[in-house]
C-alpha cells in the first residue's frame, strides 16, 4: 500500500491548516457561504438534512488497520458511533459538527488519510477493482496507476473548478469489471497491445444521474507512459468546453454526446499533441517507484487446502454456503479472497459501527497482512486469507454480522443513504432495501435465483447506481409522496448497459410484491444456465411488464 | 484605483483600465489618459492602430479562445483574464495556454471575481498579478499565494512534477 513521504505529509498538513483557516474565516463572517461552499465541498463536507456530512476519501478502496482504528475512534469522538461505506469506495460520517471538521481532518492526516476532493466540481477519488493485485486474470495491478492519478489530480491548479464533478475508474481484469468503469467520466481498462506493451483503453463520457450513459471508447490504446498527459488533455477540453450554463447538462457525457465521440476524440488528440511530451509524461522510473509500494505481502509457500475445506464444507452446510458465495479464488495457492458483507437485514447497506470498524482492523491484522479494501458494492474485502484459516475466520465473522452469505444475490443490495439522511433525495431508500431483504429471507431461494444486482437510489443523482442494476429502484417524488420507479436489464460490467424503465411507479409498500413478480417471471422463463440478466436479454421487458401491471 | 497584488504578494497601485466590450454598434470607450485593456478580438480588429502601443493591452473573458492571439501574445504589453465567477475555472486553462503554449512572457493579470483562496491556483497557472474583488483584503494575499509549499503537478511555477523530482 502507498506510504506517504515527507512531501505527501507536508501537503496533507498544509491542507488541514488551509481548511482550518477557511472555516475560521467562514465562522468569523470573512467568507460568505457561497465562497465557502466549494471549499468545504472539496474537503468532503456537505450540509445535509439533519447535520453536516463528511465524506472521507479511501483512495481506490485501500485501508490499513491503523486507519480503520482511527476511523472507529473518529466516529466515537466526533459522531454517533457509526459510518457508511459508499458506492465510490469512500466512507461517510453523518453527524459531525462543522466546527470540529478541521480537527477530524487533522486526525485523518495523522494516519495518511484525508477528505480531499470527495465532493465538489473537481476530480474525485479514483476507484478500482477491490481484487486488484490478488486475482490471477488481471493485466497488471491497477493500484500504482490509481495512485499516480491520485497525486496528479490532488490540488490540480487548472482543474479545481470544472463544470461539474469528475470521476475516474480503472479496471484491470479482462473478464470482469468490478469497478463499473463504463459508467464513469473516464473509464480506463488496462490492456496489452499486439506488441505486448501495457496501456489503457480509454472510455470517456459514461455516467449515471439524470442522463445515464455508457461511456464510448475514445482511444483503443494509450501507452502507460502517456496516461497523465492524456488525462490532462481530456480534462482541459472538458474544462474549456463543458457546459456551465445548466448544472444538469454540465457533465462530460453531455459534451461527448454533443461533439460525438469521434469529434470529442479529435479535440482531445489535438490538445494532447501539444503536451504529450511535456514533463508530465510518466517515466518508467516513476512507475517503478510507485509499483514498489504495491508489492506482494510475505506470502508463504502453501498448497491449496482442498481436502481440509472439502471436509469442513461437508460437515457444515452454512460454512459451505458462505465459502461458495463470499470467498473468491486467489492467485496464490493456499490463499483466498474473503468478502465481509455489510448487508445484514435490518442494517442499512454499507453501514458499520465503531465496534465493527475496530473488528475489521483486528481481522485484517490477524488474517490479511493488516489491510482491507472497500468495494463499490459497499462491502469490505480481506484479500489475503490463508485457506486453512477460513473456517476459523468464518466463525469469527458470524457474531460480528459480517458473514451473511448473500454476496451477489438479490439481497446484496447497493443502496444510497436516501431520504433518511440526504438533502437531495426524493424518497427514502434504506427502508425499501430492508423490506426487500425481509421478503427474500430464504437463503436457498436466493441461491437458486443466482446473481442479481439490485440497486436502489433515492433520487435521480443515482448514488445507488439504479440504472445499472439488473433490477433498479429509483425513488421519485409525486406531488409530495414517495414513489418508486423500477427498471430492468442494467449492468455495470464489461457488458455495461442502462436499464429500461418498466412503467409507472409504485408506492413503497408495493415494491416487495413487484420484485417478487419480476423474479417469478424469471424463474418461470429461465433455461437451466441462464442468469436473470440472460433471461431478460432473451425475452425482453414485455413479459415482466405484463405480470407486474396485470 | 484598484490595488494590484504581485506574484510575491506585494501591493502596488496601477493605472490600467479594463474597457468593457461595447454594445453592438458602439465604439470602444478608451480612457483619455490611462493605459487600457480592450477585448482581445477587438484589439485584433484594430491591430493596425493598436499594435506596438505600450498603453493598449488585451483581456479575455472566460469563454474566449486565447488561440486568436497565437503568435502575437508578445506584441501586447499586458494580458488580463476575467473570472466572471470564481467557480468558473476556464480562466486557469487560458492562463496556462497563454504561457505554456503561446509563450507569453509579459504580465498576466487575473481580474473579476478573484478571491484569496484561489490565488495560488492562479499563480500556478501563469498569472503574475491579481486584482482582488473589491470587498476582499489584499493585505492578506501574500499568505494565500504560497499556502502550499509543495505541489504534485508540473505547471507554470514548477517545471517538473513531483514524480520526476522524487525519481532524480
Amino acid at each position: 500500500m502507498y506510504v506517504y513521504d515527507e512531501h505527501d505529509r507536508k501537503m496533507a498538513a498544509e491542507r488541514v491548516e488551509q481548511f482550518r483557516d477557511q472555516t475560521r474565516r467562514r465562522l468569523a463572517g470573512e467568507l460568505a457561504e457561497e465562497e465557502y461552499l466549494p471549499l468545504r465541498l472539496q474537503n468532503g463536507l456537505y450540509v445535509q438534512r439533519h447535520a453536516p456530512m463528511l465524506r472521507i476519501c479511501v483512495p481506490y478502496g485501500m485501508l490499513r488497520s491503523d486507519q480503520l482504528r482511527r476511523l472507529a475512534r473518529i466516529t466515537r469522538d466526533y459522531d454517533k458511533r457509526f459510518a457508511h461505506f459508499t458506492t465510490r469506495q469512500n466512507l461517510q460520517l453523518n453527524w459531525p459538527e462543522l466546527e470540529q471538521v478541521p480537527d477530524i481532518l487533522a486526525e485523518l492526516a495523522e494516519v495518511e488519510m484525508h477528505a480531499n476532493q470527495t465532493s465538489g466540481n473537481c476530480i474525485r477519488n479514483t476507484t478500482t477493482d477491490q481484487f486488484a493485485g490478488v486475482q490471477s486474470d488481471e493485466i497488471a495491478d491497477p493500484r500504482p496507476y490509481c495512485e499516480l492519478i491520485r497525486q496528479w489530480s490532488t490540488f490540480h491548479p487548472e482543474f479545481a473548478f470544472l463544470p461539474r464533478k469528475f470521476k475516474v475508474a480503472v479496471n484491470a481484469s479482462e473478464k470482469t469489471d468490478r469497478a463499473a468503469i463504463q459508467v464513469h467520466d473516464i473509464g480506463l481498462q488496462l490492456v496489452r497491445n499486439d506488441a505486448g506493451e501495457l496501456g489503457f483503453r480509454v472510455h470517456v463520457g459514461g455516467g449515471l444521474g439524470r442522463t445515464p450513459m455508457v461511456g464510448p471508447v475514445i482511444r483503443e490504446f494509450l501507452p502507460e507512459l502517456d496516461l497523465l498527459t492524456y488525462l490532462e488533455a481530456v480534462l482541459r477540453v472538458y474544462n474549456r468546453y463543458g457546459r456551465r450554463d445548466n448544472k444538469f447538462k454540465a457533465r462530460i457525457k453531455i459534451l461527448v454526446k454533443a461533439l460525438t465521440p469521434e469529434g470529442f476524440a479529435e479535440k482531445v488528440e489535438a490538445e494532447w499533441a501539444h503536451i504529450k511530451d511535456s514533463p508530465t509524461r510518466l517515466t518508467p522510473e516513476a512507475i517503478e517507484h510507485i509499483k514498489g509500494f504495491f508489492t506482494e505481502p510475505a506470502y508463504e509457500q502453501l498448497e491449496n487446502a482442498t481436502d481440509l475445506l472439502a471436509s469442513q464444507r461437508f460437515e457444515n452446510r452454512e460454512f459451505d454456503q458462505w465459502l461458495a458465495h463470499n470467498v473468491d479464488t486467489h492467485k496464490k495457492p493456499g490463499y483466498a479472497i474473503v468478502t465481509l458483507t455489510l448487508k445484514q437485514t435490518g442494517t442499512p447497506p454499507g453501514d458499520v459501527s465503531d465496534e465493527q470498524l475496530d473488528q475489521i482492523a483486528d481481522l485484517a491484522d490477524e488474517y490479511s497482512f493488516g489491510e482491507a479494501r472497500v468495494t463499490h458494492h459497499q462491502n469490505v474485502v480481506l484479500a489475503d486469507v490463508r485457506q486453512d484459516r477460513l473456517f476459523e475466520l468464518w466463525q469469527s465473522l458470524k457474531p460480528k454480522g459480517f458473514a451473511t452469505a448473500n454476496l451477489h444475490t438479490l439481497n446484496d443490495i447497493i443502496c444510497c443513504p436516501g431520504g433518511d439522511y440526504c438533502n437531495l433525495a426524493n424518497a427514502k431508500s434504506i427502508p425499501v432495501a430492508e423490506a426487500i431483504q425481509r421478503r427474500f429471507d430464504d437463503m436457498d431461494y436466493l441461491y437458486d435465483l443466482g446473481e442479481i444486482d439490485l440497486n436502489i437510489s433515492g433520487c435521480m443523482n443515482a448514488c445507488g447506481h439504479h440504472h445499472v442494476g439488473n433490477i433498479g429502484v429509483l425513488g421519485v417524488d409525486k406531488k409530495g409522496d414517495e414513489f418508486y420507479q423500477i427498471s430492468l436489464g442494467g449492468s455495470s460490467h464489461h457488458d455495461a448497459q442502462i436499464g429500461k424503465i418498466l412503467g409507472p411507479s409504485f408506492a413503497r409498500e408495493e415494491v416487495p410484491d413487484v420484485i417478487s413478480n419480476i423474479v417469478n417471471v424469471y424463474v418461470e422463463q429461465r433455461t437451466s444456465e441462464e442468469s436473470f440478466l440472460d433471461t431478460y436479454r432473451r425475452i425482453g421487458i414485455k413479459p415482466f411488464k405484463e405480470r407486474v401491471y396485470a | 484605483m484598484p490595488e494590484l497584488i504581485t506574484a510575491d504578494g506585494a501591493l502596488r497601485q496601477d493605472d490600467w483600465v479594463v474597457v468593457p466590450r461595447p454594445e453592438e454598434g458602439e465604439a470602444l470607450a478608451l480612457p483619455d489618459d490611462k493605459p487600457a485593456l480592450v477585448p482581445a478580438d477587438l484589439w485584433l480588429e484594430n491591430e493596425s492602430t493598436f499594435a506596438n502601443r505600450a498603453d493598449i493591452g488585451v483581456w479575455f473573458d472566460s469563454h474566449d479562445e486565447p488561440e486568436i492571439l497565437a503568435g502575437k501574445v508578445n506584441e501586447v504589453p499586458l494580458i488580463a483574464v476575467n473570472f466572471p465567477r470564481f467557480v468558473d475555472g476556464r480562466g486557469y486553462s487560458i492562463g496556462r495556454l497563454l504561457r505554456e503554449r503561446f509563450g507569453y512572457e509579459g504580465d498576466l493579470r487575473a481580474i473579476g471575481d478573484v478571491l484569496l483562496d484561489q490565488l495560488q491556483f492562479m499563480k500556478r497557472c501563469g498569472f503574475s498579478t491579481f486584482v482582488l474583488r473589491a470587498d476582499k483584503d489584499a493585505s492578506q494575499a501574500a499568505r494565500y499565494l504560497d499556502f502550499f509549499s509543495q505541489t504534485y503537478q508540473a505547471a507554470w511555477d514548477t517545471d517538473l512534477p513531483l514524480f520526476r523530482r522524487r525519481a532524480s
